[in-house]
């Protein structure tokens, strides 16, 4: 027992300051992708070797269409290293959690010169809206709801609906003494009926999907969905095949994605306060995913 | 390279006559048996008793457009000889099938009905010809014939309808389990025949995770596949990511430079360690030792920002590419990988002296969840958990890769197979891991560190195994044209182990499920691909 204290004072407190204080990263970590569109003079190589076509292109014409969708994004880093000009900049950026699937993807238009180059920036579609760069608001607005509306606690029930395990490794990282889930009243409980919160990482395989189904209904309203990774966001590498049936969001109803390969705990964290922030919105709202939520219910 | 066969080959080749077409070296460690008919019954059987050969995987591949055949491929290994025997029998497809070794080898019973559900060969004889790969109520479909697209939208699932035998008697229940489970971890689905609270059987049901990795394999160009093989099981991402790109380089015949090699070596042994001491803290609190946990989860994190810091990501993704690594280390990343280790080093001596320390973690590990040499043979159970039951199995030293012949180290082999002693061998590779590193550390890391290959050659074959954390890792490919695979095998050793647990909790509580589970620690994933 003398031991197990001393140790224990020994190790003192590790856990992070995060979301209060920027995460401490390491330098090479790589984060989103950020574009400088208009130096960008050839987005063929990035879409080339993009491993999840995250980058893809539409040309008609002399014009092209580039679109970039951060929830396909395994943040490999080869868009960067194939581009020149230093057009595509690997930045440490990893809170990118968003409550509308739309808000992942930006898109550039250009019109092209003879040899398929770009000749001219036509415009930037970037919506990343809800992508709130000051997460200690969110954090603050997050305990809020938890002390408001959860009394103080927030459930979560995780569900691997076929993924590769990756992203569970990072979810159980939340609860080490690190990052410490419990701190904010957040924890993950064994059952879906004391949990208000459906973490779920993907891609949904065929096998899964009723399990994930039946889960989901377990849960009593109101209830969050928060799909995981790039899988979990849009199928990622695997995509859709007879086998797998993509994202989380082609099964049950989505209220915030949270990109990554896998996201890293802190970006779990960001994505989760996010979800929790948005609780008021699915208690009271009459948008179209309470109503989502609703009819699925019905079903 | 093709080398004469050698003595044993020619007696071989004179013993079975027109059985045999021919026996060839692909390359040095790889050698190919080409046997006449489907049926290799004695061949393998000859092989396993007069050359103390351990049958390591069976798999298939679809050549029919080619060569008009399925072909059955049958991987064995004998101790102490570096080469793989691969025996490739021809299965025509007016007779789609081919007799099962399973009766007498227990430890391919899931890989022969993985061939049968993917590639709709029967095998014959086999004493559980149920479905495995795909569920029961699936279509009749087999995914991994090349007629068979990818993309195939097939009727939505309508929920599992396998029938479990049933465990009769009075006072037994049965107990089903998953495949949502209360933790976070993998889906799968337990079946525990209990009477009171000792287990009597415990029934398995996989692949809920099965996501047509292995033909996605056939769609990706090679450099994108690298992903993919990183993704075949999250914790092992650069273990399954090197297996992949050596079974390349081998196709290729590309050199590896050496800086390469020894980089490689050290983030297979970080990863080793990562998973190792994640393990051990969670093998205590699943006997509620749960500030051990919090001291192993907080070295689990020191390591994987370490991982972070020489890789950019915390798995070690994106790091590992065809022809070597993507990048070189500069003078501040060995400044921290060496100061890491040490650090590392102190930590967990203090980690495993509080383990040890409480004789109630001692007291529920020893003697639980045994599974016994002669099991473990039988099942051929490979990695962690083969060794803690006598089964002195380690790729690294067996069929040397990477820059693993550079090292020297000791493979702990326990013949007691408790969970105990299951931790016990993490234990001690934790600490040969350490020593490796720092060996491989003070190397002086110059040179070219990815080389740059000439175009992959189509239709050349190549096996690439790896020791992963949990053990051996197999891939397997066969190269198509511009830069894609007609075929990727992927053996994970959770593939092998998954049998052992079934062995090893019976007569055992069901309160100490966890942590015998946990002690094996296998992959769904990588089992379902």
């Amino acid at each position: 027992m003398f031991k197990i204290i001393q140790k224990t004072i020994a190790a003192g407190i590790v856990t992070t300051n995060y979301p209060d204080k920027p995460a401490q990263l390491s330098e090479h970590f790589r984060g989103r992708p950020s574009f400088a569109f208009e130096k960008w003079t050839d987005a063929r190589p990035a879409a080339e070797v993009c491993p999840t076509g995250a980058i893809s292109l539409c040309d008609e014409g002399d014009s092209r269409r580039v679109t970039v969708d951060y929830g396909l994004c395994v943040f490999c880093g080869l868009c960067a290293e194939a581009s020149a000009n230093q057009a595509v900049r690997i930045s440490q950026e990893f809170e990118l959690a968003s409550a509308h699937r739309c808000n992942l993807i930006l898109t550039a238009e250009y019109s092209l010169s003879t040899d398929g180059t770009h000749r001219e920036l036509r415009g930037v579609h970037q919506r990343l809206a809800d992508h709130e760069p000051d997460t200690e608001r969110v954090g603050q607005r997050a305990r809020e709801k938890i002390q408001k509306v959860l009394n103080r606690s927030l459930a979560i029930r995780e569900v691997d609906a076929g993924s590769c395990n990756g992203c569970e490794l990072e979810i159980v990282a939340l609860n080490n003494p690190v990052y410490d889930l419990e701190r904010f009243g957040i924890q993950f409980v064994a059952s879906p009926r004391h949990a208000d919160l459906l973490l779920v990482t993907g891609p949904v395989t065929r096998n899964m999907e009723l399990a994930l189904v039946k889960t989901y209904q377990a849960m009593p309203e109101p209830r969050l969905v928060v799909a995981v990774g790039a899988c979990g966001i849009s199928g990622g590498i695997f995509g859709k095949n007879y086998a797998s049936l993509g994202g989380v969001g082609n099964v049950v109803p989505v209220d915030v994605y949270i990109p990554g390969c896998p996201p890293r705990p802190q970006a779990l964290l960001h994505g989760i306060l996010l979800a929790v922030g948005r609780l008021g919105e699915r208690l009271y709202g009459d948008g179209k995913r309470a109503a989502a939520h609703r009819n699925f219910a019905k079903k | 390279m093709r080398q004469p066969p050698t003595p044993f080959f020619e007696t071989l080749q004179q013993r079975f006559g027109a059985q045999i077409q021919s026996i060839f070296a692909e390359r040095e460690e790889e050698i190919y048996i080409l046997a006449a008919d489907p049926d290799i019954r004695a061949l393998v059987d000859c092989l396993r008793k007069e050359f103390k050969a351990r049958l390591v995987t069976v798999f298939a591949e679809d050549r029919r457009s080619v060569e008009g055949v399925f072909f059955n491929y049958y991987v064995l290994e004998a101790k102490g000889d570096p080469r793989y025997l691969l025996v490739r029998a021809p299965i025509h497809p007016d007779n789609p099938a081919f007799p099962s070794l399973s009766a007498e080898l227990p430890a391919v019973n899931w890989q022969e009905r993985e061939i049968q559900d993917w590639f709709g060969l029967k095998a014959v004889g086999h004493p559980n010809p149920r479905r495995v790969a795909l569920h029961d109520n699936w279509p009749d479909i087999h995914p991994l014939r090349k007629d068979f697209p990818l993309e195939t939208v097939l009727s939505p699932f309508e929920g599992e309808r396998h029938i479990y035998r049933p465990a009769l008697g009075e006072g037994v229940f049965q107990v089903p389990v998953g495949p949502v489970h209360a933790g976070i971890i993998e889906p799968g689905h337990f079946n525990f025949a209990v009477a009171g609270e000792p287990i009597l059987y415990l029934q398995l049901r996989m692949f809920y995770t099965h996501k047509g990795t292995e033909k996605l394999f056939e769609r990706l160009p090679i450099p994108k596949a690298v992903f993919l093989a990183e993704s075949i099981s999250g914790d092992s991402s650069f273990s399954h990511g090197t297996a992949f790109c050596q079974a390349i380089e081998r196709a290729a015949q590309m050199e590896v430079p050496l800086r390469a090699l020894i980089m490689r070596t050290i983030l297979l042994e970080l990863e080793r360690v990562c998973n190792h001491v994640t393990d051990i803290g969670a093998i205590a609190t699943d006997v509620g030792f749960v500030v051990a946990n919090a001291h192993a989860s907080r070295l689990k994190e020191m390591m994987v920002t370490l991982n972070e810091q020489l890789t950019g990501n915390r798995l070690l993704r994106g790091m590992v590419c065809v022809g070597g690594v993507r990048r070189g280390w500069d003078a501040a990343q060995l400044v921290s990988l060496r100061d890491e280790i040490d650090t590392f080093t102190s930590e967990f001596e203090d980690l495993v002296a509080l383990v040890e320390s409480s004789e109630s973690t001692r007291d529920r590990l020893e003697q639980t969840g045994v599974l016994r040499p002669e099991k473990a043979k039988d099942l051929g159970i490979v990695g962690v958990a083969g060794r803690a039951s006598g089964m002195d199995l380690d790729v690294r030293r067996d069929h040397p890769y990477a820059a693993y012949g550079r090292y020297s180290f000791r493979v702990p082999v326990y013949q007691v197979g408790d969970v105990s002693h299951r931790m016990q061998v993490r234990i001690d590779e934790v600490n040969e891991s350490l020593r490796i590193l720092r060996m491989a550390a003070d190397e002086s890391l110059h040179g070219k560190f990815c080389a740059e290959g000439p175009p992959i050659p189509p239709d050349r074959c190549a096996l690439s195994a790896v020791e992963g954390w949990r053990g051996e890792i197999l891939h397997w490919i066969r190269t198509g044209p511009n830069n894609h695979l007609e075929r990727c095998k992927i053996k994970d050793p959770s593939l092998n182990n998954w049998p052992a647990l079934v062995e090893a909790v019976q007569g055992n509580i069901i309160a100490d499920f966890p942590v015998i589970n946990k002690s094996f620690n296998l992959s769904y994933s990588g089992t379902d691909r």
